[in-house]
């Protein structure tokens, strides 16, 4: 059996009295578009800003691409392959949407401590920033401030910087919030598009998407995961149509 | 245009000394020399507190550690430039490393109220200096020498270095905000946290910012120094760095020239309300010249309130209309 | 270095220490309710400190001179509060560092216009004289005064604090303003009064502090960013914190400059103590500030969750 690209060993992580992260153990293949669903307050956020680096955990490891990166910076870990995008969304609204790609591949792409040559002069790093645009569907929007874009532009863009930075391992959560069925579509062909180059971590609450996606699903509830199994093992799962399913699941 | 206007203003600036001489109003050339001197220190703030968004309340401590570097090295008999100001930006430089190292561990207000500690800390150590006259102060008995025939005690000579030198920062200055570094660090002030998540070790960038803006503000302490032949713990003081930060804001926070804008807006309200009687003030209050620092200060809170975008912003605005 | 003379600089201490959390008290809930960084804080400690002055020349007693310059000093601060800060409570932490810097400086000149750049003001006379402590050891009965006086406001705080329905208020608006809105609380007049309040307890503190410390422009801004550094030690938004805060502040920056020269000249050279002995005594306080802070960022007793 190949080693996972991600794996997560009975990670735990406290807030004074609550447990938010329960001894979770998890594991996302190479290649694999793995969804993480559960209900709100489930801990996913939690979770995922764990293994992106940005929160310590208590205890547990986290190993990536065979590396134990528990201990890891967040901005080593992108380094090392692992970025995320957010629910709520986190970009630089001041730059155009070509500036806001260009720093992510900047950020991989030699050395930034460079006083001097100015940035507009390497077409290299607007090159690859425009060619991630169109990818995420900004084609049309380079030179728009990333603040004046629609809500469903700014979740492509948030997706958009995520890939930019050349992971292997995307952790995105929720990147089709706050949008409506034509937008989501949009980005769930995207999601499939990226399917052939990176591995994809997926938090959501679109069922649709989530079914249509995932090869294979985890179920979080209240900061342990109950389940783990393909769509049809979830759908059909008993625990987990009582904790959370409900009437959602698609047919 | 914007070219354009920026060599007929370098043009006058120029020839601001050789105009004075001629109408026999040296004093003015001092008076702007001091004027430079502190648009260079607003400038290395601009830096920090413009592009970068760290409110450094402690600024005062870094030109005031290039000003007492560069007067110990004249008082110690090494009066050359070479050696005392690159000396000056070295251990500014150092400072702003050690201060900064500790103080960008924290945010918000937490990082204004250490900046201002340990800007205080230096102060009351440069107090205790009792060597470099203490509270006293130093009193230099010459201005730094620069070789080839120059002389820095002659004022226009003066007027030139520090110009030369404010023109050289402020180009270097240009070209970092357009290169990769600057990119970085305005998008930090921007956005941290994403920073860090697309890969940027934030700390290390602000870090470095902190530096070289401290090592700029050691080079107008030197300056600073050698203009008033004189220097004292005073410049250290918490309230010398909130001048310089209401210059900065004066003249536009993040803009270019804001430190420039500033330091004329502020110095010459100064310099205008102590020295020149205006009319209907005198008759409201005749004694107001001696209280000039109210003026200083409404002006400064009229600033804040409603023009927060400061001199640089009326430009902005009249460009867009 | 005597038992005799160690009790006495910790009593100068706690005399300090408890002005100090007058005014830290002021500036903490003003920070932890109205999220305002105030620099003018320390002026309204000097306009208490010369209202008082010019009360107790006027009428002539020392009580009553101080007892009349409270409400007046407080209503100096809703004043400058319904007039300028007001505006602030919205901005950003920068533009209220500058704004209120800003008054700093109007203020100060405004009192040098009114009254000079210094009044005097001394203790009342039944108090000039020390008082026997322990048999040879005679202490001021004023800075007695002054311990008394600043126990009997902590009491009263905590009294308000806890026990009352105003208390109750500020506590709810110091931990979660936005909740407090949320529950009716009618936040433009409890901030007018927090902030008359705080006005209060600086003119207390000017007024007791005048006779000892000299009343003259520009008291203010050394004693506030030592009120600063308090509120940093003990938790922005705590009461508590604050009092903690002051009279360790107040000891150890006391304590500190009384012995620490001499402790240091028993190990090194007279010559080197001399001149790091003072130093050293003055960066204490902003050293255990840094330490505080690089430690525990949110104080020793943070008010906020």
């Amino acid at each position: 059996m190949t080693e996972p690209l991600l794996r997560v060993d009975d990670l735990e992580k406290r807030f004074g009295g609550i447990v938010a992260t329960d001894g979770v153990r998890l594991e996302v293949m190479r290649g694999e578009v793995h969804a993480l669903i559960g209900p709100n307050g489930a801990g996913k956020t939690t979770l995922i800003a764990q293994l992106s680096g940005s929160l310590a955990p208590d205890a547990g490891k986290i190993v990536f691409d065979g590396v134990d990166i528990t201990a890891m910076p967040q901005h080593s870990r992108v380094r090392a392959g692992l970025a995320r995008s957010y629910q709520i969304t986190s970009i630089f609204r001041k730059f155009s949407v070509r500036d806001n790609l260009a720093l992510a591949v900047q950020a991989r792409s030699g050395s930034s401590l460079s006083f001097w040559r100015p940035v507009a002069a390497e077409t290299q790093l607007a090159e690859e920033a425009e060619g991630i645009a169109v990818q995420v569907g900004l084609g049309a929007r380079l030179d728009a401030p990333a603040g004046s874009l629609a809500h469903a532009e700014q979740r492509c863009l948030e997706v958009g910087l995520a890939v930019a930075t050349g992971a292997k391992l995307l952790l995105l959560d929720e990147p089709m919030a706050g949008m409506g069925p034509d937008e989501s579509q949009r980005m769930v062909d995207l999601i499939e598009h990226l399917r052939a180059t990176v591995t994809v971590l997926l938090v959501e609450h679109d069922m649709d998407a989530v079914f249509r996606l995932a090869d294979r699903i985890s179920v979080l509830v209240s900061g342990a995961i109950v389940a783990t199994g393909t769509p049809d093992e979830i759908r059909t799962n008993a625990e987990v149509r009582r904790a959370y399913l409900g009437d959602e699941v698609p047919a | 245009m914007q070219r354009a206007l920026t060599i007929v203003v370098l043009l006058l600036a120029v020839a601001f000394p050789i105009a004075m001489q001629a109408i026999d109003q040296t004093y003015y050339v001092t008076m702007a020399s001091r004027i430079l001197v502190y648009a260079l220190a607003a400038t290395s703030l601009n830096l920090l507190l413009g592009y970068g968004g760290m409110i450094s309340f402690g600024h005062a401590a870094f030109v005031g550690a290039g000003a007492y570097t560069a007067s110990i090295m004249i008082a110690e008999g090494l009066p050359s430039a070479w050696i005392g100001w690159p000396l000056a930006m070295a251990v500014s430089g150092l400072l702003a490393l050690a201060i900064g190292a500790i103080s960008l561990r924290t945010r918000g207000v937490y990082f204004i109220m250490i900046t201002l500690a340990f800007a205080q800390m230096i102060y009351y150590l440069t107090v205790s200096m009792k060597a470099y006259g203490g509270d006293e102060g130093l009193t230099l008995t010459q201005r730094a020498t620069i070789g080839f025939g120059f002389d820095l005690k002659d004022d226009a000579t003066f007027y030139y270095v520090v110009l030369t030198l404010l023109v050289g920062a402020l180009y270097l200055i240009s070209r970092l905000v357009n290169a990769r570094f600057g990119r970085v660090v305005q998008a930090i002030r921007e956005n941290e946290a994403r920073m860090e998540a697309i890969g940027y070790p934030a700390f290390r960038y602000k870090l470095i910012a902190f530096v070289l803006a401290g090592m700029l503000g050691g080079l107008a302490g030197a300056l600073l120094a050698n203009q008033n032949s004189y220097v004292n713990p005073g410049i250290l003081h918490w309230t010398e760095s909130g001048k310089l930060m209401i210059m900065v804001i004066l003249g536009g926070v993040g803009h270019l020239y804001g430190g420039v804008f500033g330091a004329i807006g502020l110095l010459g309200l100064e310099e205008v309300l102590a020295n020149h009687k205006i009319a209907w003030l005198a008759a409201l209050y005749p004694n107001y010249q001696q209280h000039s620092l109210l003026g200083v200060g409404l002006a400064m809170l009229a600033v804040v309130l409603y023009a927060p975008q400061g001199i640089a912003g009326i430009f902005r605005r009249k460009r867009h209309d | 270095m005597s038992l005799i003379l160690i009790l006495e600089q910790s009593l100068n201490g706690l005399q300090f220490g408890l002005m100090l959390f007058l005014l830290a008290a002021g500036l903490t809930l003003v920070f932890g309710i109205m999220d305002m960084i105030n620099l003018a804080h320390g002026s309204l400690y000097m306009v208490g400190a010369f209202l008082a002055a010019t009360l107790v020349q006027a009428t002539g007693s020392f009580a009553l001179g101080v007892l009349l310059s409270i409400p007046a000093t407080a209503a100096v601060g809703m004043l400058l509060e319904v007039a300028v800060l007001r505006t602030l409570y919205a901005r950003d932490h920068l533009s209220q560092v500058l704004a209120t810097f800003a008054l700093i400086l109007i203020i100060n000149e405004l009192v040098r216009m009114i009254w000079g750049s210094d009044m005097p003001l001394s203790a009342p006379g039944a108090l000039a004289g020390p008082v026997q402590l322990l048999p040879g050891m005679p202490y001021s009965a004023y800075r007695l005064l002054i311990i008394g006086v600043g126990l009997a406001v902590a009491v009263l705080l905590y009294f308000v604090v806890t026990k009352t329905r105003i208390g109750m208020l500020v506590r709810a608006g110091a931990s979660n303003r936005e909740m407090a809105m949320a529950m009716g609380v009618d936040i433009k007049r409890l901030f007018t009064l927090v902030f008359g309040f705080g006005a209060a307890l600086c003119a207390i503190a000017g007024a007791m502090l005048g006779p000892i410390l000299a009343v003259q422009v520009g008291m203010g801004e050394n004693i506030l960013i030592l009120a600063f550094v308090v509120i940093v030690i003990g938790g922005i938004g705590s009461i508590r914190g604050a009092l903690v805060g002051a009279v360790l502040v107040g000891m150890v920056d006391t304590l500190g400059r009384a012995f620490i020269p001499q402790i240091l000249r028993e190990f090194l050279t007279p010559a080197f103590a001399g001149a790091i002995g003072p130093a050293l005594a003055s960066i204490l306080i902003y050293l255990i500030m840094a330490g505080v802070l690089f430690w525990r960022p949110q104080g020793l007793f943070p008010a906020r969750g």
